[in-house]
């Protein structure tokens, strides 16, 4: 029978010829927890007397969401992650190291395998063309010590992408798009599957944020082709030989399929407090903004710190905009390094933080004040997000955030490339 | 399990930043979350709503992070059962490993008012309004679901299942 991706991947992972809808057993390749969610599941697991890791090299324990620690709780919270990596020799990555996504893309997924992390933007790894899906400590912290869990095989959403971008325009205003077309809850239980021209062309950085912001929509999954895109990442990383085709067959079952093309897609806002919320820019222009965040999980790969460096360069933030700078992870931030980004973004007035989740999520690095507006490049604008319930996010790509900064309103950034 | 309780509304998206916010992340202490419980939603909640009440809500309950916490907060707030049209796919796993009742019915949702009293019996999946004597039908658990939720949730009940086969 013709397979999605999502039906293959699982059909491999289970020994069953996995459909839609079946519930199987799956075999994971690897697992990951961060310091938010991993102390629960290390907890769950010491009251169950299954202090283990069935792939303890492929068991990574993030510190990343409080990187490095605000707060005496949390570093306590730290301690429980260090000591079961001791214990059961997992993989830590501790405060130097970054987001846990980026590091998991950069170092440890491949084609074809099946990632759980009790984190909701699992999901990112799809874009290698993996099975990788978030869930709670509980679920991650059994699937850690057993190496399986059970898996309800998703229907897949195919998203076909045809179009080239206009200037200004990138992969994170088609995701904000797509996601305020179908709703936060449009594609609930389901994988999104995307493909077409527009994909095929698209680098893997901006394939990362597309698939780390599936879950935006309640997918269970975002998936990608593993072409010859990802054969180049891959050696890039070190991991050449990991590599492996994956796609879906011809004629494989898709509930849905949706077309979008992007030759007509304007740079695209998320105002709060809904991802779904969507704008264009000319609706949201002219917002006064107190503080820009370029980072995280969803856009702070190099690729995204060059396109604001470009626009930065030679500028200056407004007197009354913070703009922070988070690079997603320490190899993100060497790289900026050695290009002479950060010094740019430092001239520019930018405060640099220390790669990880922690003003995204509202922990640490950056806490709104009350009645304050943050322009952010992150996955989420829920009312608190940022810490502060009286606060206000909207979402953008990189770009829209360095042209931003510069004015502190809300901008539009074609002017400036 | 039949539980019955006053209905406190809720709309559609309630995300896991209004369940539980991150800054109260620094503990997964039942007790210490259950005080925060609803706070971004609703920051009366906790002074207002009584042991064994009940939620009801809109569509996508539970949408956005995979922290197990919401779910723990809402249970150790002391509310019985949630009821929504529509659960997001991570807290509807983790509701039930942690052993909350939660079922979905869009007519019980729209039929339901806040205020109204309400019991609710998970095995035949019967959603009664007492207020107003109407009764919707929801799903009800699958037995070993149910037995997750009886025995306080998925670890409880795997701990249960190690012990029995060691016998």
């Amino acid at each position: 029978m013709s397979k999605t991706i999502v039906e293959k991947i699982l059909s491999e992972h289970s020994g069953t010829d996995a459909c839609a809808g079946d519930i199987v057993v799956a075999e994971i390749d690897a697992a990951l927890v961060q310091d938010g969610t991993g102390p629960l599941a290390v907890q769950h697991l010491q009251k169950l007397g299954m202090e283990q890791a069935a792939k303890p090299e492929r068991t990574v324990l993030f510190i990343d969401h409080a990187a490095p620690s605000p707060r005496k709780e949390l570093s306590n919270a730290h301690k429980i992650l260090r000591d079961f990596a001791k214990k059961t020799g997992a993989i830590l990555s501790d405060v130097n190291e970054g987001v846990c996504h980026q590091r998991m893309v950069e170092n440890y997924m491949n084609p074809g395998e099946v990632l759980i992390g009790a984190d909701s933007h699992t999901c990112t790894a799809g874009a290698l063309g993996a099975f990788a899906t978030g869930m709670g400590s509980t679920d991650v912290a059994l699937g850690i010590a057993s190496g399986k869990t059970w898996l309800r095989v998703p229907e897949t959403f195919k998203v076909y992408v045809t179009g080239e971008f206009k200037k200004g325009v990138y992969p994170k205003d088609l995701m904000l798009h797509f996601i305020g077309m179908i709703g936060a809850d449009g594609a609930t239980y389901k994988a999104l599957e995307f493909c077409g021209p527009t994909i095929d062309a698209m680098e893997i950085s901006g394939r990362f944020t597309l698939a780390n912001m599936a879950v935006e929509a309640g997918a269970k999954a975002g998936l990608f082709n593993s072409d010859e895109t990802t054969k180049k990442y891959l050696k890039e990383r070190g991991r050449g030989e990991a590599w492996r085709p994956i796609s879906a067959d011809e004629g494989a079952n898709y509930e849905r399929v949706y077309e979008i093309d992007v030759s007509e897609l304007e740079p695209t806002i998320s105002a709060p407090h809904m991802v779904d919320n969507t704008k264009v820019i000319k609706d949201v222009e002219g917002i006064r903004v107190d503080q820009v965040y370029i980072g995280t999980c969803t856009n702070g790969r190099i690729e995204d710190l060059r396109i604001a460096a470009r626009i930065l360069e030679g500028k200056t933030r407004n007197p009354h905009t913070r703009l922070l700078v988070c690079p997603a992870s320490r190899d993100v931030y060497l790289k900026a390094i050695e290009e002479g980004l950060i010094a740019k973004f430092i001239v520019a007035g930018a405060t640099i933080v220390n790669p990880g989740c922690g003003a995204c999520v509202g922990v640490h690095g950056g806490i709104l004040g009350d009645g304050e507006v943050c322009l952010a490049t992150q996955n989420r604008n829920f009312r608190g997000r940022m810490g502060n319930p009286d606060g206000f996010i909207y979402l953008s790509s990189p770009a829209v955030a360095a042209a931003t900064a510069i004015e502190g309103v809300i901008a539009d950034p074609r002017k400036y490339l | 399990m039949i539980y019955k309780g006053n209905v406190w509304k809720f709309g559609r998206d309630i995300d896991t930043d209004a369940i539980i916010p991150a800054r109260y992340l620094k503990t997964s202490d039942p007790v210490e979350l259950g005080k925060h419980c609803m706070e971004d939603a609703d920051p009366e909640f906790m002074n207002k709503m009584s042991k064994d009440d009940i939620i009801v809500a809109d569509e996508n309950f539970g949408c956005g992070s995979s922290r197990e916490h919401a779910p723990i907060a809402i249970k150790a707030a002391g509310i019985s059962c949630v009821i929504a049209k529509s659960f997001a796919r991570i807290f509807y796993r983790n509701a039930i490993n942690m052993g909350l009742a939660i079922l979905e019915s869009p007519e019980a949702v729209d039929g339901i008012k806040a205020g109204d009293e309400v019991q609710v019996d998970t095995d035949k999946g019967e959603i009664t309004n007492l207020t107003t004597g109407n009764i919707y039908q929801a799903k009800p658990f699958p037995e070993f679901i149910s037995n997750i939720i009886k025995q306080g949730g998925l670890i409880n009940y795997t701990k249960e299942k190690v012990k029995a086969q060691a016998k």
